[in-house]
């Protein structure tokens, strides 16, 4: 931990840091040893996400009549599927065997296709029995709750947008790193002293005095929360979650699409180079998102709500190079409602692996309380 | 010093024109004043946009579908606005204080722009007009309203068995219901069963909205037949068994102990005194769920006036005790261009953690400090207050004396130290705002 925003502090209102009684205390408490050493990020990526343009299926004859005028140019990955131009810093990390995809995949939300309710249930992690108004936390969250003696700085939800999927009764940390302190450093010292008096305050304060000292890093706001997530994971934490949102691409896909496919792969490059090489090759990313898109463009050169979707997998502990999960083909009859890409798994599965493979965990306590209801029988191999 | 706390406790803090029991509750029998100063957009113009939005949907126009849109959310901003004035400027705080608190109770929040304004709606026809008078009352009005009726899927919800589930194939949806037992009234620890959310939901179908009507009973989506909830048999036509349902279930001990629990917890401290929460609960019991009643007995059960602060304001709570004691008149916040308001208000709150009318779920906000006091949300607190009382005020008051009139006799002695050591007037002000003191309640 960087203390040295908070010496300074304390230099300036003279006196001795050594003689403050609380100045022991002022540390983020020990990650998890219950976890064990492996890490896990989940992006969500709010809006809807069109996984055919992103993943291009360009060996089924189906792509191009549905869509003549909306894919984007892509490259070749293994003969069928194809990888949007706007994610080819990513190749690399592909041909190292760290990148990974799964096709056709969705929650087991159906038919209302909207994006409040499909986030909902996405991050909630529970079937579509339950309405999501009366889902109170998100899967991340019992995960947590189920591992009594998880250290506070375990996990991290990170960003302004509020993160469904961590939130509940299991303490898990939150930093929107562009949170500036708007604090002069002599009030700074004023206010640290103030605050001593105030355990609750005296803590919350000092990590906040700590992290806002990361303002400086350049770049964008991506930029920020994949470096700051890394900072974490090469620490003790173990679990972070960040949204990247901007794909509801109804209409000129081709152009709107390339913002957030540019963050999204800002964001994974951000965190291999920055998490290093050790932490790198035991963390996961899971990217995913709340539904897919219609297959057939519509009459504005975009697409609009779907169904099964697709998800990004990247990291030195996945088994990439591959795309996983049964491609269900896009002529008429192998469509769901006739319109969208067919679920052929569900994405709750491939992250009950990744979080079985990852920390150990049993299947008892995946399919029973962090994903309840969920049964799972994804092919197994995604994660090392 | 005790009439600084309760102030604090049950009000917006200082300066308050009420700070005894006496006055604070005199103060909930007359008419609420500060709804007709600081109005809220009208049932009216909300079912005007609502129309506007049908028909644009009828006729595909994307373009008045938009302006639709946004003349709703300017709608629900204009609601937000009345809702902070009316927090800033009536000297009547505890009972805003108690509207936020039911408000809160009967979480609703909107899943898209049209339905934005309708929380803000009920709060004004179903929450303000009850806060002092039956429980019974409060939980009828905010059950049938239609922002409630939309949030927990009730509208949804039809009878399997009525002509409209058996010519659709529709079913039940058992949100409202299982939210009304749950955190509406029993608890979640009360003795139902799954069997009685089913039972209720069966009950409470034919409750649907109409657009531009509000709520309405439709008979072809009642469920035929008696249901037995909590072994009491319903039957009749119409909404008049709904009716007798909630009168019973308002009555019920297990309803009494909630309320008085959540009453509790929100006003005086997490943990709070057993013997605060029995006396509540037999007041509730004793007196038909009389609120003014209850109300009488909170303010004076000693748990009420005890010095030490254990709560933490929640983020609303804290910008509106800020402006006040930085003595922001209400039409500043009431009559603000949506950008100011943006940064003086609603931007400054979502990083502080509450999102206005926004909660994550029918549960409200939590109540836990830790839940408040985070990192993230102390770094918004401390920004606020070094940030907005320049834009505000000028020249910023003396920080000595804002100590004074916004703490009284509550600062400590490292602030009153801190204070006066600020170089400047802008840290001495914001270190007050920022200080655990005015951060705790």
């Amino acid at each position: 931990m960087d203390r040295r925003i908070f010496l300074k502090g304390l230099g300036a209102l003279g006196c001795s840091a050594a003689a403050h009684p609380l100045l022991t205390t002022v540390s983020l408490a020990e990650g998890s040893s219950v976890l064990g050493d492996n890490r896990l990020v989940v992006i969500i990526l709010r809006g809807a996400m069109d996984g055919l343009d992103v993943l291009q299926p360009r060996g089924d004859a189906g792509l191009l009549a549905a869509r003549p005028r909306v894919l984007s140019p892509g490259t070749d990955l293994d003969g069928f599927f194809a990888l949007n131009e706007n994610l080819s810093g990513l190749m690399p990390l592909w041909q190292a065997g760290e990148l990974a995809f799964v096709h056709a995949t969705s929650t087991p939300y159906r038919d209302k296709r909207s994006h409040f309710d499909g986030q909902d249930l996405l991050e909630a992690g529970t079937g579509a029995d339950l309405v999501p108004a009366a889902q109170r936390d998100g899967w991340l969250n019992r995960l947590l709750q189920a591992l009594p003696g998880v250290g506070s700085e375990t996990a991290w939800a990170v960003g302004r947008q509020v993160m469904p999927i961590l939130t509940g009764p299991a303490l898990a940390r939150n930093w929107a790193p562009d949170q500036d302190l708007a604090v002069s450093d002599p009030a700074r010292a004023l206010l640290e002293r103030v605050y001593s008096n105030d355990p609750l305050f005296y803590a919350a304060s000092a990590t906040a005095f700590d992290l806002a000292g990361l303002e400086d890093v350049e770049g964008k706001d991506i930029d920020l929360i994949a470096s700051f997530v890394a900072e974490r994971l090469r620490g003790s934490s173990r679990i972070a979650a960040f949204s990247i949102a901007g794909w509801d691409t109804h209409r000129a896909q081709i152009g709107s699409i390339r913002r957030p496919l540019d963050r999204l792969q800002r964001a994974v490059l951000q965190l291999r180079d920055e998490a290093g090489t050790a932490v790198w090759g035991k963390t996961v990313v899971m990217a995913m998102t709340e539904f897919g898109r219609t297959v057939r463009e519509n009459g504005s050169l975009g697409t609009d709500h779907g169904t099964g979707g697709m998800m990004l997998v990247a990291g030195g502990a996945v088994r990439g190079g591959k795309v996983y999960g049964a491609w269900p083909g896009l002529d008429g009859a192998s469509l769901y409602d006739r319109r969208d890409l067919m679920p052929t798994s569900d994405v709750r599965d491939w992250a009950a692996q990744a979080m079985a493979a990852l920390f150990g965990l049993d299947r008892g306590l995946l399919e029973g309380t962090v994903f309840p209801g969920l049964k799972m029988e994804a092919a197994p191999g995604l994660i090392l | 010093m005790q009439q600084e706390i309760l102030a604090i406790r049950f009000g917006y803090g200082l300066p308050a024109a009420a700070t005894d029991p006496d006055q604070m509750l005199a103060a909930l029998s007359g008419p609420d004043l500060a709804a007709t100063r600081w109005p809220g957009p009208d049932q009216a113009s909300i079912a005007a946009a609502f129309h506007d939005f049908q028909q644009a949907r009828r006729a595909k126009d994307d373009v008045a579908k938009k302006a639709a849109q946004v003349a709703a959310l300017a709608l629900a901003t204009e609601s937000a606005k009345a809702s902070f004035a009316r927090a800033i400027g009536s000297e009547e705080s505890f009972r805003e204080r108690l509207v936020a608190f039911w408000a809160d109770h009967f979480t609703t929040t909107a899943r898209n722009p049209m339905n934005k304004p309708l929380t803000g709606l009920m709060v004004d026809q179903a929450i303000r007009p009850n806060v002092a008078g039956r429980f019974a009352d409060l939980l009828r009005a905010a059950t049938t309203h239609p922002a409630m009726l939309v949030y927990l899927n009730q509208d949804v919800s039809i009878g399997p068995g009525s002509p409209t589930g058996r010519r659709q194939n529709r079913g039940l949806n058992e949100n409202l219901a299982r939210e009304l037992l749950e955190l509406h009234t029993l608890g979640v620890g009360a003795a139902y069963s799954q069997a009685d959310v089913r039972q209720l939901a069966k009950l409470l179908t034919g409750l649907t909205v109409e657009p531009g009507a509000g709520m309405i009973f439709d008979p072809k989506r009642a469920e035929p037949g008696a249901e037995t909830v909590l072994g009491v048999a319903y039957n009749g036509e119409g909404i008049n068994p709904i009716l007798e349902f909630l009168e019973d279930i308002a009555a019920r001990p297990e309803t009494a102990r909630h309320i008085a629990f959540k009453l509790a917890v929100h006003f005086v401290s997490d943990d709070p005194d057993p013997d605060l929460v029995e006396t509540l609960a037999a007041t509730f019991r004793d007196s038909g769920g009389d609120l003014s009643t209850l109300a009488k007995v909170l303010l004076a059960h000693p748990a009420a006036a005890m010095t030490k602060q254990k709560k933490a304001r929640q983020p609303q709570d804290f910008l509106v005790a800020g402006l006040r004691a930085l003595g922001i008149g209400p039409e500043v916040i009431f009559n603000a261009n949506g950008r100011s308001f943006g940064r003086i208000i609603t931007t400054p709150l979502a990083a502080m953690g509450q999102p206005f009318r926004s909660a994550r779920g029918p549960n409200g906000w939590p109540e836990a400090e830790a839940d408040w006091i985070t990192p993230q949300g102390l770094a918004a607190r401390i920004s606020w207050a070094m940030r907005v009382p320049q834009r505000l005020v000028n020249p910023l008051p003396d920080p000595r004396a804002f100590l004074q009139s916004a703490l009284g006799g509550l600062a400590g002695k490292d602030l009153t130290w801190a204070v006066s050591a600020a170089e400047t007037a802008r840290d001495g002000v914001g270190i007050v705002l920022a200080s655990p003191e005015f951060n705790r309640r």
